[in-house]
C-alpha cells in the first residue's frame, strides 16, 4: 500500500493544481469508504460476474507451452465483455461515480479500448459520458470512435500537442477542474495522482487474486513467475497485486520497445526513461534534457503513453518486479505464434507479454509455470496486423477503405 | 519586507491594486518576448510573471497552450526563461510561473540559483501543492526567493491555512474552476474566495484566470491586492501580423488595465 498521500517509495503522490486537491480527497474518501463497504464490494463483484463475465478462465496453453518449453497459463481477461481486463476498473469507477452522486463521467482514450469501456459502464449505469481522444488516434482507430459513439458517448478529438493519449489526459483534466461539481474523471490507468494508481490497481486486482486461485486449484502450488504488459499499467499491477506477497512468485513487466529502445522510439519508461512528474504523479517518463514530455512510439496504441504508474517505478526500483523492453517486431511473433498454436488472436499489447516468455525462461529454466496476462483480444488489431503481415492484398485495402 | 510585497504595498498605499503581467519566454522568441516583457512594463505592469513553456500544460487554455507550442517549437530552452528573467528584473520584480517537472529535471536547487542569480524573486507553481514541495520551499529559502502557491474555490479552510503557511509574497487565488483564459463574465467565486484567504492570512492576495478588461480589472482591484493578467496580453499579440503591432497592442492593453487596477473607468 502506499503512504497515507499516495507515494510508493519517492515515486507517485499528488502534482494537480490546488482546483483539484479537494475532488481528489473526496474522491479518496468515497473510494476507501466503498472498499469497506460489504454492499458496494457484493454489488461490484455481481457486475463483474453478471455483466462482465468474470472470473474470467485460466487456461493452459499446450501447444504453446510445447513451442515455448514452459508450460504457460494464460489468463483469459480477452474473454471479458468488452474483450479486455478494463471493464474491470470501469465498473467499479462508474458504481462509485452513483455514489457520489455525479452524473456526468470523462474518460480519456488513445487506442479506444478505454473509451470504449467507459461509454459501456456509463451506458449501463445512465451516465452522460464525454470521452477525450486525440485527432490523430481517432483517424488511426475510427471503428472504436464509432462503437463509443453507438453506446452513447459523445468523442470529443483533441488537437493540442502531439494529438494523441497524453494530449487527452491534459484535455480531460481540464475539463475536469471546469466541471469537477458534477464530473467523476474516469482515469484509464494505474497512473495519475492520488487516489487513482492505488484506485485503479483495487478494482483491477481481480485478475491477480482470481489467477493465484485458479493457479492452486490447477497446479497445487503458485506459479514460478506472472508476466503482464506494462503501459500505463493497469492488467499488469491488477495482476501483480495478487502476487506482491508471494516471494517465490517473480513479477515481469513488458514494456513497448518500438523500433527497439535504443533507437528513441519506443514507449519503455522504466527501461529507457527518467523520473519526473507528469498527469500528476512522479514515476519513469519519457522526456527531454529540459523536462518536456518525448512522444512515445509503439505499434500498440494501448502501449503508447511516455508515462508508468508510479507503484510500478517503485516495484522496479525496490527489485520486486522486472521490466523488460520488448520490440513491436518480437510482439508481433509472438501475436501469430498464439494464433497458431492455439487459435487465439491476442491484442498486441498482450503479445508484449507472450513475447516476453523466452526470456522468462532463460531467467528461470524450463518446465517451469508461467502466468501470463492475457489482457485483451485482437480483433481491434487487424488492420495493423494485416499491413503488418501482408495478410490482404494492397488493393484489397485501397478498395475497402473506398467502400467506407 | 521581500520586492513582490513591497510593490504591492506600494500600491495600496497609493489606493490601488498592483498589476501583474503574464508572458511565455521565447513567444514568439525569445528576444521578442524581451521586448514584449520590456514594453509591458513601461506600458505599466507591476510585476512581471515569465511563463516557462511546457508540452503539457493542464492549467492553460488554448491561448497560452498555443504561445507555448510557439515558443517550444522555436527551440525555447530552460536557460532561456532566465535570460528573459534577467531582462525583466531590470526593470520590475519578476517571478517565474512553471508546471514541476522542468524545475525537477533543471535540479531544484540549480533552478533557485539560477532563478535568483538572474534577478528574479519567486516562483509560482500551478501543479505543485505545499505538502509535495518540501525540497523547493528549502531550496527557495536558501535563495531568499518567494514561494507562490495557488488557492481555489474548492480550498477547504485547512488547506487554506496550509497553502498560506508555506506560501511567501502573495497568494495566488484563481478566481474560477477552470483554466486560463479570457472570460467574458467575472468571477462571482473570487471575492469570496479572497474573504476567505484574508481570514488566515496577512500576506497579499493576487487574483487570476479570466482577466482581460479595464472593466474587469477594476472590479478584482476592489477586492484582491494584484490583478493578474496572462492570456489577454497573449491573445493581443497573437492578433497582430507583425512584430509593431503586436508590441502596440499590448502597450495599449496594458495600458487600459492599469487604469483598471486604479478604478479608473472613464
Amino acid at each position: 500500500m502506499p503512504d497515507a498521500a499516495g507515494h510508493f517509495g519517492r515515486f507517485g503522490g499528488r502534482f494537480m493544481p490546488e482546483a483539484l486537491i479537494a475532488p481528489l480527497d473526496e474522491l479518496e474518501q468515497h473510494w476507501r469508504k466503498a472498499m469497506a463497504d460489504d454492499e458496494f464490494v457484493a454489488q461490484f463483484n455481481q457486475l463483474l460476474r453478471e455483466y462482465a463475465g468474470l472470473p474470467s478462465m485460466l487456461y493452459e496453453a499446450e501447444r504453446l507451452s510445447e513451442a515455448v518449453g514452459a508450460r504457460v497459463l494464460l489468463k483469459r481477461e480477452d474473454l471479458n465483455h468488452t474483450g479486455a481486463h478494463k471493464i474491470r476498473n470501469v465498473l467499479g469507477q462508474a458504481l462509485l461515480t452513483t455514489k457520489m452522486n455525479k452524473r456526468r463521467v470523462i474518460a480519456e482514450t488513445g487506442a479506444g479500448q478505454h473509451g470504449v469501456a467507459t461509454a459501456t459502464a456509463c451506458a449501463y449505469f445512465d451516465l452522460d459520458c464525454v470521452v477525450y481522444m486525440g485527432e490523430v488516434d481517432m483517424v488511426r482507430q475510427a471503428l472504436n470512435v464509432a462503437r463509443m459513439r453507438m453506446l452513447g458517448a459523445e468523442v470529443i478529438p483533441v488537437t493540442s500537442g502531439s494529438r494523441t493519449l497524453k494530449d487527452a489526459i491534459n484535455e480531460a483534466l481540464r475539463d475536469w477542474v471546469t466541471n469537477v461539481d458534477d464530473t467523476h474523471y474516469m482515469l484509464g490507468t494505474a497512473a495519475g495522482a492520488h487516489p487513482f494508481p492505488a484506485m485503479v490497481r483495487d478494482f483491477t486486482r481481480g485478475i491477480g487474486d482470481e489467477a493465484r486461485a485458479q493457479t492452486l486449484e490447477l497446479l497445487g502450488h503458485l506459479p514460478a513467475a506472472a508476466l503482464a504488459c506494462v503501459g500505463g499499467g493497469s492488467n499488469a499491477i491488477g495482476m501483480f497485486a495478487g502476487f506482491i506477497a508471494d516471494e517465490s512468485v517473480r513479477l515481469y513487466g513488458f514494456e513497448a520497445g518500438g523500433d527497439g529502445y535504443e533507437t528513441g522510439r519506443h514507449a519503455s519508461t522504466i527501461t529507457a526513461g527518467q523520473i519526473g512528474v507528469l498527469h500528476g504523479t512522479r514515476s519513469y517518463l519519457l522526456q527531454d534534457e529540459d523536462g518536456q514530455t518525448l512522444e512515445s512510439h509503439s505499434i500498440s496504441a494501448g502501449l503508447d503513453y511516455p508515462g508508468v504508474g508510479p507503484e510500478h517505478a517503485w516495484l522496479a526500483e525496490t527489485g520486486r518486479a522486472t521490466y523488460t523492453s520488448i520490440s513491436d517486431a518480437q510482439a508481433m511473433e509472438a501475436m501469430a505464434l498464439l494464433a497458431r498454436t492455439e487459435g487465439i488472436i491476442p491484442a498486441i499489447e498482450s503479445a508484449h507479454a507472450l513475447a516476453g516468455v523466452p526470456g522468462v525462461v532463460a531467467d528461470l529454466g524450463a518446465d517451469v509455470e508461467l502466468l501470463v496476462c492475457l489482457s485483451g483480444r485482437g480483433d481491434k488489431d487487424m488492420d495493423t496486423a494485416a499491413k503488418w503481415f501482408g495478410l490482404v492484398d494492397e488493393a484489397d485495402l485501397v478498395a475497402e477503405v473506398k467502400m467506407k | 519586507m521581500t520586492s513582490l510585497r513591497s510593490t504591492i504595498a506600494a500600491a495600496q498605499q497609493a489606493g490601488r491594486a498592483a498589476l501583474v503581467g503574464y508572458l511565455p519566454a521565447g513567444y514568439p522568441s525569445v528576444e521578442g518576448s524581451i521586448e514584449l516583457v520590456q514594453r509591458m512594463v513601461k506600458a505599466g505592469v507591476d510585476i512581471v510573471e515569465v511563463g516557462l513553456p511546457y508540452s503539457d500544460p493542464v492549467m492553460d487554455g488554448p491561448t497560452i497552450q498555443a504561445a507555448a507550442e510557439v515558443a517550444l517549437a522555436a527551440g525555447t530552452r530552460t536557460a532561456d526563461v532566465f535570460r528573459v528573467v534577467e531582462a525583466s528584473a531590470a526593470l520590475a520584480p519578476t517571478v517565474v510561473m512553471t508546471y514541476w517537472n522542468p524545475v525537477e529535471r533543471y535540479g531544484i536547487d540549480q533552478f533557485a540559483a539560477s532563478l535568483a542569480d538572474a534577478g528574479g524573486v519567486g516562483l509560482i507553481t500551478p501543479d505543485l501543492i505545499p505538502e509535495e514541495a518540501g525540497e523547493w520551499i528549502e531550496a527557495a529559502d536558501r535563495r531568499g526567493l518567494d514561494k507562490i502557491f495557488l488557492v481555489a474555490p474548492s480550498s477547504t479552510r485547512r488547506r487554506l491555512e496550509l497553502t498560506s503557511q508555506a506560501s511567501s509574497g502573495f497568494i495566488y487565488a484563481t478566481a474560477v474552476m477552470g483554466v486560463t483564459g479570457a472570460r467574458e463574465q467575472s468571477s462571482s467565486a473570487a471575492p469570496e474566495l479572497v474573504r476567505r484567504v484574508k481570514e488566515v492570512t496577512d500576506l497579499p492576495v493576487g487574483v487570476g484566470l479570466g482577466v482581460s478588461t479595464r472593466v474587469q480589472a477594476a472590479e478584482v482591484a476592489l477586492f484582491a491586492d494584484a490583478v493578474i493578467v496572462g492570456s489577454a496580453l497573449v491573445h493581443a499579440i497573437a492578433g497582430e501580423a507583425n512584430p509593431t503591432d503586436a508590441m502596440a497592442a499590448l502597450g495599449a492593453l496594458v495600458e487600459d488595465l492599469a487604469l483598471g487596477v486604479r478604478r479608473e473607468l472613464e
